[in-house]
């Protein structure tokens, strides 16, 4: 198959040979997991336990009230002991909901598992996305982007290709790498589910040729028969070409459209783990409740990939991974390039944790002082969304977010390329994190203003038509009584005559007139 | 426990602008030596006294301008302005001119506009047009390699003509100078001769006069060893000199008698040098791809258009001034396609 390259990108050396020298380990069930309630983009799930209540394994415990959400499930059984504000694998180090569970140790699954559906080809595409969506299933290559919601099909878009993305080009993370050679088959098996879902006829399944390993395993758990629906593909290791878009111009020599999605050139692009998770979900009922995490770095002792529950605290998987190492002063949650330094060991894992990096000063020391950039345009040598980093750069700088936009801020997939090569030190990426964030901000102020200013008007309109109907009730009353005036009616006739008839009475009175009236007619 | 957050990367970042200002003044060391061979001491009496006046000129206005200045030092660009200055003009050129070039270079054409990374002009050649076009006399004399050889003139010699501008006793400045090849060309076309009658001069090599052919050489193997680091793109120069031979070439293919050879243009003068060291700037030159094209076509055909009918035997100075202009337009007009955009620019 013919390979394309994408523009720019690193070459970065792997140090995937730390993590990968020591097998798989399985973690036991810690004492206390902290399951935050958010874990996903999207929006934040339902609670809907309450504190002491028991739970069995994968019982439903945060419940998706959106489209775009995930539910959240207990990872094992045990005790619901509160609903804490727990820190959060987040880079503000700010404190978020979590359900903390107390375990039993039973890891007791409940009556309301889900059924298994080893009979998955007679199921239809539809069932199929509803499991996915009830097991909690979200994008397990960091970004955790609700999985359910990117296997829906898009409205005259027909998927052809399928493209499993066992790439894992950043530095460090090996969870794939790990999961590709310790379960070819249950991968390859979810892929041909997923497949099936959205009525591919190929899958695509690219791995880094840095990869061998698992490279081989898949392709030894390809059956003969299959040589020509699944394709297992070596592609060369060139850090981002594990993003989507990247991959795909890989893959096809074809761009994703700026504002499109891959569906439009009627490929969809899925995650090895997220691929396994929607495998274990539908043959065995089992949602989404642990996962791989390449605990790695040269902060720790025995660098190795862990499979570990959702929502145990990092520090007992650094713990299991032989602890740190003497001065470690970073631990970073993801790879390098894009991953962030979290504040505390006590974040608990959750869906998108690929990989725990810790690192001491001589590993990464702090970045030197910021210089002004001399725009020798390395950045725009390695942007693999063929930016201009260095005019982003300056526009952030200056503010000035219509320009930024013209340059393709939003294009921007935040790898990290040009922030690595600057030799000014210039955090590049957080400048277009800074811009994205001003450029929503403002466009949720003027949401909100054209809202506000929306219901004033209909306010103002709203009071000037009742004043207008006021007067229209008015000048339509005062006609009729102009009407009723000019027209003699029968209630003006029998007024008249009432009054004639007062008259006639008061003219008889006066023959005999009492002494105030007569005052008063004086 | 905790942890120092920080934003990624987190990992050892690649460059540092001090780094490659450095790599940079490496690659001038070849084509000074072989200079300093040719031109004798006063090449490097140049380069020591304007990197000095350019580090003293850069300490004081980081200092007025309440900078840091030691990590502001570090980043050698100053050095760099100095040497780049330096190599421009000539030999024995008095110390005056040097610290008026440099001055201008560093103080007006760097530190008025901001520092580093906001200069529009390219600080070295700013210091070298303006000592160009006010002491023409000075700026003319270039020491020719026989000339040094029998005045055979001392380190202390060389370092005194500079400091105190006159010649050491029972020397004559035409006994030591000779014209540049450039000059000579002009001068000798000026005067009627044909382009051939030039070039069969015993002082000229294959292409130019001999020691301009080898300092060209040992410039360009520095160039060439800076594309290989990565610390410069290929674009510039090699549009640039490509540019340069083209236009010479059609001139020369057009009248021989009258227009020299591509070879000469290029390995006459600041071609070289410039294409490599000078144009590549980053701070002033264009920075898209098809930008930094469009630069070194325009200071090929500038420098070819001042050479042939301008007033100044060179024109590499003025026309990488004249480009760094309308660098920021070409940035504007030749931005580059944007992943998943159509050419027009819409998504």
């Amino acid at each position: 198959m013919q390979l394309h390259r994408f523009h720019g990108g690193l070459k970065l050396p792997d140090h995937k040979a730390e993590s990968t020298a020591r097998p798989l380990l399985t973690m036991g069930v810690p004492k206390f997991l902290y399951v935050p309630l958010s874990q996903h983009i999207g929006a934040q799930t339902e609670c809907v336990v309450q504190p002491g209540d028991r739970v069995t394994k994968g019982q439903r415990i945060g419940q998706a009230k959106d489209y775009i959400c995930a539910n959240v499930h207990a990872p094992t059984s045990g005790w619901i002991r509160g609903i804490v504000d727990h820190p959060v694998p987040h880079p503000s180090c700010l404190s978020a909901p979590c359900i903390q569970i107390e375990t039993d140790g039973h890891d007791q699954w409940g009556e309301d598992r889900m059924e298994p559906w080893p009979d998955w080809r007679e199921r239809d595409p539809r069932s199929l996305r509803e499991r996915v969506r009830d097991a909690g299933i979200v994008g397990m290559g960091g970004a955790a982007f609700p999985t359910a919601v990117k296997l829906n099909p898009r409205p005259g878009k027909r998927i052809h290709t399928l493209v499993v993305n066992g790439a894992e080009c950043e530095p460090y993370i090996s969870c794939d790498d790990m999961l590709m050679r310790t379960h070819p088959a249950a991968i390859l098996e979810g892929a041909r589910i997923v497949a099936h879902m959205v009525g591919a006829q190929r899958v695509l399944f690219a791995v880094e040729d840095n990869k061998p390993e698992a490279l081989r395993a898949l392709t030894d758990a390809v059956p003969g028969a299959e040589r020509d629906f699944i394709r297992v593909i070596s592609i060369p290791s060139l850090y981002p070409t594990g993003g989507e878009r990247q991959l795909i111009q890989v893959l096809s020599g074809r761009e994703v459209p700026s504002a499109g999605l891959p569906a439009d050139l009627g490929m969809v692009c899925h995650n090895t783990g997220t691929v396994k998770a929607i495998r274990d979900a539908v043959l065995h009922g089992q949602p989404l409740i642990s996962r791989i995490v390449t605990v790695t770095g040269p902060g720790i002792r025995e660098p190795r990939n862990i499979e570990a529950l959702i929502g145990t605290p990092f520090a007992d998987l650094v713990e299991a991974a032989g602890g740190y190492r003497p001065r470690v002063d970073r631990l970073v949650m993801g790879g390098p390039m894009m991953g962030f330094a979290v504040g505390d060991d006590a974040v608990p894992v959750i869906k998108g944790t690929n990989c725990l990096l810790a690192t001491r000063p001589e590993d990464t020391p702090p970045p030197g002082p910021v210089m002004p950039c001399i725009r020798c345009g390395e950045c725009t040598r390695v942007c693999p969304a063929n930016l201009l980093p260095q005019q982003l750069y300056w526009f952030a700088k200056g503010k000035d977010f219509d320009a930024i936009q013209d340059y393709g801020l939003f294009d921007c997939i935040e790898c990290g390329c040009c922030a690595h090569v600057c030799p000014s030190n210039i955090p590049l990426v957080q400048y277009y994190r800074f811009a994205k964030q001003e450029i929503w901000g403002r466009e949720k102020d003027r949401q909100k203003a054209d809202l506000a200013r929306e219901r004033f008007e209909f306010r103002q309109e709203r009071q000037e038509r009742e004043e207008r109907e006021k007067a229209e009730r008015l000048a339509r009353k005062k006609a009729a009584l102009a009407k009723k005036d000019s027209e003699p009616t029968d209630k003006k006739a029998a007024i008249e005559d009432a009054i004639e008839r007062a008259r006639a009475k008061k003219a008889a009175q006066a023959t005999e007139p009492p002494p105030d009236r007569e005052r008063a007619d004086n | 426990m905790r942890f120092r957050t920080c934003t990624s990367p987190h990992i050892v970042p690649g460059h540092s602008v001090g780094g490659l200002m450095r790599q940079v003044l490496y690659a001038l060391v070849p084509g000074t030596l072989a200079m300093t061979w040719f031109f004798g001491w006063g090449v490097l009496v140049n380069v020591v006294l304007s990197v000095l006046f350019a580090v003293m000129f850069e300490a004081l206005m980081v200092a007025l301008r309440r900078r840091p200045v030691m990590a502001t030092l570090g980043d050698s660009s100053a050095v760099l302005a100095g040497w780049l200055f330096a190599l421009a003009v000539p030999p024995l050129t008095p110390v005056w001119v040097l610290l008026i070039g440099t001055a201008f270079a560093i103080v007006v054409a760097k530190h008025l506009y901001g520092g580093l990374g906001y200069n529009p002009f390219n600080p070295a050649m700013v210091g070298y047009v303006v000592v160009l076009v006010s002491f023409p006399r000075e700026l003319s004399l270039w020491p020719s390699p026989e000339g040094i050889m029998e005045a055979s003139l001392t380190f202390w010699q060389t370092l005194q003509t500079t400091l105190t501008g006159r010649l050491p006793d029972g020397m004559d400045w035409d006994a030591i100078t000779r014209a540049s090849p450039l000059d000579m060309m002009r001068d000798s076309l000026v005067a009627g001769q044909t382009v051939t009658e030039v070039t069969r001069s015993p002082i000229f090599g294959s292409f130019s006069q001999t020691e301009w052919e080898w300092a060209g050489n040992l410039f360009l193997l520095g160039g060439i060893w800076l594309l290989y680091r990565r610390v410069i793109t290929w674009h510039i120069p090699v549009s640039m000199l490509l540019s340069l031979a083209i236009i010479a070439g059609v001139f020369w293919v057009f009248d021989p008698d009258q227009f020299a050879s591509p070879a000469f243009h290029v390995f006459s003068g600041a071609a070289i040098i410039g294409a490599f060291f000078i144009a590549t700037d980053p701070v002033s030159a264009a920075t898209t791809p098809r930008g930094r094209i469009l630069f070194g076509v325009g200071i090929g055909i500038l420098t070819y258009v001042i050479r042939t009918w301008g007033g100044y035997p060179d024109g590499v100075a003025f026309a990488v001034l004249l480009m760094n202009m309308v660098a920021p337009t070409l940035d504007h007009y030749t931005r580059p396609r944007i992943f998943g955009h159509s050419r027009d620019g819409h998504g």
